[in-house]
């Protein structure tokens, strides 16, 4: 009993070793890793990286649509504050939004997933019909009436999102647990007489952990890309909050000549989104070994 | 006979789809808000005026009662009375939706004539410097704000150099409506100048709907190409000597293309929902923009009447595209 729990140790030992090396050395990933490090740093730091940390709030009329330079790297925006400043304030609500969002829709899919996988019946089918349902509209769609009934706050954005996501994972989720019910690993514990709970959370869960993981990297990027859509539609938290997608709405009026008021903001979604995009197909290929035979064809 | 079975067989499973989708409509509208009839209202309406909605609309009476009228209503083509253009929504709707059309359909054949043939070369040549490049594509393709990048092709090219209108449909006016469709009708016309024009204005929107689906398309059409590439099929037909170009674009493009054309359903998913931002950054008449004026304006019933159309559309195009494949793939030819 004791070598075998020693052996197991090195083997998830060995795990943690191997998922960051093979990740180190896929450069996309390494890429995504870097952009989303970038992100943290920024929201982390937004105070003391600023160098003008009191302009979210404050007004300068003089300094109106300033362009980039030594005192304004970014420029500046109509109220006279620093775009790049608001940027990094931005990132905060960025990263609260997709970390929230795909936490909520995890909490709710997975479970789903899970249940309706591990039972078969008229409840299952219940369950997986109505994710079907929400699969079925685009996902901006729905979450923009949402957000509109609700009317526009942060909370409800983050609301409006995890509604529509959380099929994605309940679906992932329920197609995993199907196909380990016919591993005879599953069916031997079941044997031995685990209850479901038991096997589902201690044998089924930690064995589907690959795919929940990868559709949560992909799923942070589309949610920010969805959040910033709804900021730019006006459904988003209200001014004077530096929201990324709210901003870009704001800086039309001032095109051409503001060039940067419109670009900065555009740009951090953008890579945003790709290092979150970059990291879910780097973990994909490093977690799921079904898919390096073609990641070698690549 | 068998695909005329799976065909009905798909319908059968159309209706439950479309009844939960007007169920999550219905508890959004109804069921969701504190007050669904003061958001119907909109925010000058007094307290009288609210209470006499109600009664007019029948959200006094039960849950149940009233998702069976919002169903009946909705089947007679009913979607209420928009506050702002005082008219029904379903043909504000209707009156908008060619433009949305026009503009989809031609940003998707733009992205499958471009994005299947890039894919496949980006196979053929895997790791050439064209490989590199169309990995860029793919990669900002799915990571680039639609909205974001409409106003920097505004930017660039009507902004600063002047090739393309800035938004809108048309200048001046019309063709003669036959179709809807302003390329269409200018062709079926003779009117040649219009056809120019349109073509101008459509440019940077449909630009801007395809990167995205081109992106995606590029990405899948690759992975089956070298995923068919290995098969022995493909290694048979080159040991009997047949040239490359027919083993490439007749037999491998063919099995390479069935996950291209489920994605294909997905796309227009991805088109519908990026038209409604695209739509609002290029002032292209279509349903987008009217659900985003509607936003502005807390037209509620209209944004619920988009909602409604958009998730039907998108139901039933997912719909055709399952009998294509089937048509394409005989594997999928059981039920």
């Amino acid at each position: 009993m004791r070598r075998r729990s020693r052996r197991s140790k090195e083997a998830s030992l060995n795990a943690a070793w191997f998922v960051p090396t093979r990740l180190a050395r896929d450069r996309s990933a390494l890429l995504g890793l870097v952009l989303i490090g970038l992100l943290v740093v920024s929201a982390v730091l937004a105070p003391v990286l600023a160098t003008h940390p009191d302009d979210v709030f404050e007004l300068h009329p003089a300094e109106r649509l300033r362009a980039p330079g030594p005192a304004h790297w970014l420029g500046t925006d109509r109220m006279g504050a620093d775009v790049y400043s608001r940027l990094l304030f931005g990132a905060r609500i960025t990263i609260l939004i997709g970390v929230i969002a795909v936490g909520a829709s995890l909490l709710v899919g997975v479970p789903i997933g899970l249940v309706a996988g591990y039972y078969h019946g008229w409840f299952s089918d219940l369950l997986m019909r109505v994710s079907d349902v929400f699969l079925a509209v685009p996902q901006v769609v729905l979450a923009i009436a949402i957000a509109q009934t609700l009317g526009p706050s942060l909370p409800n954005v983050i609301l409006a999102l995890s509604a529509t996501y959380w099929p994605w994972f309940a679906r992932v989720v329920y197609a995993e647990t199907r196909t380990l019910q016919k591993e005879v690993f599953v069916e031997s514990t079941a044997a031995l007489g685990a209850s479901p709970w038991r096997l589902t959370a201690l044998h089924v869960l930690p064995n589907i952990a690959s795919p929940i993981i990868v559709r949560a990297s992909i799923g942070m990027g589309f949610t920010i890309l969805t959040a910033a859509a709804l900021g730019f539609l006006g459904l988003g938290p209200p001014p004077p909050t530096p929201e990324w997608g709210r901003t870009i709405a704001e800086s039309r009026e001032f095109l051409p000549d503001a060039w940067w008021y419109a670009t900065a903001p555009g740009l951090a979604i953008f890579l945003t989104v790709m290092g979150f995009n970059l990291l879910g197909d780097g973990l994909r290929d490093v977690l799921d070994p079904r898919l390096r035979r073609s990641r070698t064809a690549r | 006979m068998r695909l005329l079975a799976l065909a009905l067989y798909r319908l059968v499973w159309f209706v439950p789809t479309l009844l939960g989708l007007l169920v999550v409509t219905f508890v959004i509208s109804r069921v969701i808000p504190a007050d669904p009839v003061a958001l119907v209202a909109g925010e000058t309406a007094t307290p009288a005026q609210v209470e006499a909605l109600r009664r007019e609309l029948g959200y006094d009476r039960p849950l149940p009662v009233q998702f069976v009228d919002y169903v009946a209503r909705l089947v007679r083509g009913d979607m209420g009375t928009s506050i702002f253009t005082r008219r029904p929504i379903a043909e504000d709707l209707a009156h908008r939706l060619p433009a949305t059309i026009e503009l989809t359909v031609v940003a998707m054949v733009v992205s499958v004539l471009v994005g299947i043939p890039l894919g496949v070369l980006s196979a053929l040549w895997r790791n050439s410097l064209l490989d590199h490049a169309l990995r860029v594509v793919t990669v900002s393709g799915l990571a680039i704000a639609s909205f974001w990048l409409g106003i920097m092709l505004q930017l660039l090219f009507a902004m600063r150099l002047g090739w393309t209108p800035l938004n809108g449909r048309l200048q001046g006016f019309p063709p003669r409506t036959i179709t809807g469709f302003y390329l269409l009708d200018a062709a079926l016309t003779g009117d040649w100048p219009t056809f120019g024009m349109a073509l101008l204005h459509l440019a940077l929107p449909a630009a801007t709907l395809a990167f995205p689906a081109l992106a995606t398309l590029v990405r899948f059409t690759r992975a089956g190409v070298l995923d068919v590439m290995q098969s022995n099929f493909v290694l048979y037909e080159r040991a009997m000597g047949l040239p490359r170009s027919v083993i490439v674009w007749k037999y491998m493009l063919r099995s390479a293309l069935t996950s291209t054309v489920t994605q294909i359903g997905l796309l227009f998913g991805i088109l519908l929902a990026g038209a409604v931002v695209t739509e609002a950054v290029f002032d292209w008449p279509g349903i987008g923009t009217y659900a985003v004026n509607s936003i502005l304006r807390s037209d509620y019933n209209a944004v619920m009447g988009f909602t409604v159309w958009a998730g039907t559309i998108f139901i039933v195009v997912n719909l055709l595209v399952d009998v294509a494949h089937t048509l394409v793939d005989p594997r999928e030819r059981t039920l």
